[in-house]
């Protein structure tokens, strides 16, 4: 039956997270303390002038990216939109590829052509970052629709916003899953917000935004993103009923972005209180949170803290290093990796003309 | 008389004032009310005309772009924004199998006079999929008006006109001209309109033909001022502003004029404005060439990244001026 799922207690006790050993939940807060440095760090040199276009960052969300990517397996694969750093390191890209990315630089995970939006790395099952709000929708489908063709026990996580679901994509998206029987779980990032809209002015059912998988008889679950063990809880449940039962699942995870939309939207405190943001940082920040558990439990202490932050920080200074230091794209650059032939100059690529500049 | 306004400042006014000439004008799209617009070219309307004139809508392209075709059918008129027209492939098939066909498929029963605009270019850095520069595409269109206002004074005319057209008006700005500035008519002189389809000589020259359009014209004019006063080369700059319909006579008569051409156009060379219109004067005006048409596109292939080289990938003064001197 198709309902959020009961209510159970304490996150910590799960199964899939009983099994965490210490070292994998100093792993796990390790991983979003360096999201969060490594943002910061690109918001430094940002506002540096060092990128261009966008800067869309994801602290305050880090929870998701990292609950959900540490379950994942060799076959589960991952694909989100433009506000993709946070889910790029969790699958673990390293800080250089991404900072070099931003920078335009040839190291750059995509060499310079796809910048903070476009992050991709096939080889750790990471499918991109995707500019276009919903339009990884169908393809998250079509990585779990290929999984299941070629036989293979994997789930394909994709990630939206709570903006994104009112897109047809989407909704489309959902009817296929349900009616083919694909291993997709759709992650709604609900961090309240599509650019300056909250989620009350864009959605006209409020219950909730998961709940819409009703109508697709698809089976749903709201998750509190400020509890990492939670997020662990709920998408395991959800991921096993993909690779096991061929089953999507919708999930939605309450979380907050705190700084704008990117980092061009100035008026990111017109349209919410800065009471909101404050509450969030000081009382459901995720990091925060699963540090404060992790000292309750016994398995940070304060110096550790000390050292995974710093050490985070230095990393990410290194990246910037790194990216500076790095050569630029040249101009022949821009006409690689747009044919296949072409890169590879195969005898295809003698027949007919691919470019046309002159 | 006339004032200095940003291109943004004088499509605001364009929009302002078809707002309080026709209570059936009504703005639409993501973030245009309450957000002041994206791009804030429509700052400060909503509080001047409240929630009936001036919508936020959901990022719904399909669904709100679709609306807005329906509700012009009925005699409303939708100016709707694109956060980006690059976005428009959400709305394709509104954009292009309603608006473009309605009227013709019910033999001139139905109009459509729905304006959509919003930003069509590349050189902000934002990548691929957030830098197609489509008017060529939708000027393919039967059915379809597309323009491509360069100064403040044509963005304010072009609006106006679009907005007073009956038919569906595709209007393309830059967000890199947004913050440029410009002679525009005073309001107190009277309504400035410019007419859709009509080219305008934005530099008189005799030796060279650039024809241009959006922020092309503006590279162009700064590459005839370096061909003058570097070699000598006395370049006149043709800004077509309209797409579709297009003013052949002023393309043909500047050739006849010049008798050598440099197309220089923003989108990719394959199909497009700039091979349709070298087509046309290769049909219309052969005899009058001096040299074979040349061109200045962006590099073919999608839109990169990377800020170190992307301006080189568009069209600029200076490949504008090296193509002008190897056709010598
Ligand atoms: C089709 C499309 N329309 C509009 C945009 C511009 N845009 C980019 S992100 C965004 C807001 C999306 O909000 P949401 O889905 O909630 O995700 P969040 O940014 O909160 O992560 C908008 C309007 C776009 N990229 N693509």
């Amino acid at each position: 039956m198709i309902s959020a799922s009961p209510t159970p207690l304490d996150f910590a006790s799960s199964p899939i997270n009983q099994s965490l050993t210490p070292q994998r939940k100093i792993e796990l807060y390790t991983q979003m303390v360096r999201i969060r440095r490594f943002e910061q760090a690109a918001l430094k040199f940002y506002n540096a002038g060092k990128m261009a276009g966008f800067l869309h960052l994801y602290i305050g969300q880090e929870s998701v990216a990292v609950g959900t990517i540490s379950l994942g397996g060799a076959d589960d694969h991952f694909i989100t939109a433009y506000r993709d750093h946070g889910h790029a390191l969790a699958v673990g890209m390293g800080m250089n590829e991404c900072m070099a990315e931003m920078f335009g630089k040839q190291t750059g995970c995509s060499k310079g052509k796809g910048g903070s939006m476009h992050f991709f790395a096939p080889d750790k099952n990471f499918w991109g970052g995707h500019g276009i709000v919903a339009g990884q929708t169908p393809l998250g489908l079509g990585l779990a629709y290929g999984l299941k063709y070629l036989g293979r026990e994997g789930c394909c996580l994709c990630y939206l916003g709570d903006g994104a679901v009112n897109q047809g994509a989407f909704h489309e998206s959902l009817n296929i899953a349900a009616l083919f029987g694909i291993p997709v779980v759709y992650v709604i990032e609900n961090n309240g917000y599509s650019m300056g809209t909250s989620q009350k002015r864009s959605s006209a059912y409020n219950g909730c935004l998961a709940q819409r998988a009703e109508a697709y008889g698809i089976e749903w679950d709201v998750v509190n993103g400020s509890d990492v063990y939670e997020v662990r809880a709920k998408a395991h449940i959800a991921m096993e009923r993909a690779r096991k039962e061929h089953k999507p699942t919708v999930l939605e995870i309450d979380t907050y972005r705190y700084y704008g939309h990117s980092v061009a939207d100035a008026n990111h405190k017109k349209y919410r209180t800065p009471e909101e943001i404050e509450n969030y940082k000081n009382n459901h920040d995720p990091i925060m949170v699963f540090e404060r558990k992790l000292l309750e439990e016994g398995v940070l202490n304060d110096d550790l803290v000390k050292s995974i932050n710093d050490a985070a920080k230095t990393e990410a200074a290194a990246s910037a290093k790194f990216a500076e230091e790095s050569p630029a794209p040249t101009i022949a650059d821009i006409s690689t990796d747009v044919y296949w032939e072409s890169d590879n100059n195969t005898p295809a690529s003698q027949i007919g003309q691919h470019f046309f500049n002159d | 008389m006339s004032r200095i306004l940003t291109y943004r400042e004088a499509l605001r006014e364009g929009l302002d004032e078809e707002l309080a000439r026709d209570p059936n004008v009504v703005l639409m799209g993501e973030e245009v009310a309450q957000y002041n617009g994206a791009y804030k070219v429509t700052e400060g309307l909503w509080n001047k005309w409240g929630d009936k004139r001036i919508v936020d809508t959901p990022i719904s392209e399909a669904g709100f772009i679709g609306m807005g075709i329906g509700a012009s059918m009925l005699g409303v008129r939708p100016v709707m924004e694109l956060m980006f027209w690059s976005f428009h492939s959400v709305a394709f098939d509104q954009l292009v199998s309603n608006a473009a066909c309605v009227r013709y498929m019910s033999g001139g029963l139905c109009n459509c006079p729905i304006v959509v605009r919003g930003p069509a270019n590349g050189g902000t850095g934002v990548g691929a999929t957030h830098s197609h520069i489509p008017e060529g595409m939708f000027a393919a269109f039967p059915g379809l008006k597309v323009c491509v206002p360069a100064t403040p004074a044509d963005a304010k005319g072009l609006i106006k006109a679009a907005i007073r057209d009956n038919d569906p008006v595709y209007f393309m700005e830059n967000t890199l001209l947004y913050g440029t500035t410009g002679e525009v008519p005073d309001v107190a002189d009277g309504d400035h309109v410019v007419p859709l389809g009509v080219a305008d000589v934005k530099r008189e020259g005799s030796d060279i033909s650039l024809i241009a359009h959006g922020r092309s014209v503006i590279h162009s004019l700064a590459a005839a001022e370096i061909l003058q006063s570097e070699h000598g080369i006395n370049a006149e700059v043709l800004d077509l502003r309209s797409i579709r319909p297009l003013d052949v006579d002023a393309i043909l008569k500047t050739v006849r004029k010049t008798n050598r051409v440099v197309l220089v156009d923003e989108s990719k060379p394959f199909g497009g404005v700039s091979a349709m219109v070298a087509m046309l004067i290769q049909e219309q005006a052969f005899d009058y060439l001096d040299a074979p048409i040349k061109r200045v596109c962006s590099i073919d292939a999608p839109a990169i990244y990377s800020p170190h080289i992307e301006h080189e990938q568009l069209p600029n003064p200076r490949r504008i001026v090296e193509k002008v001197l190897g056709m010598r």
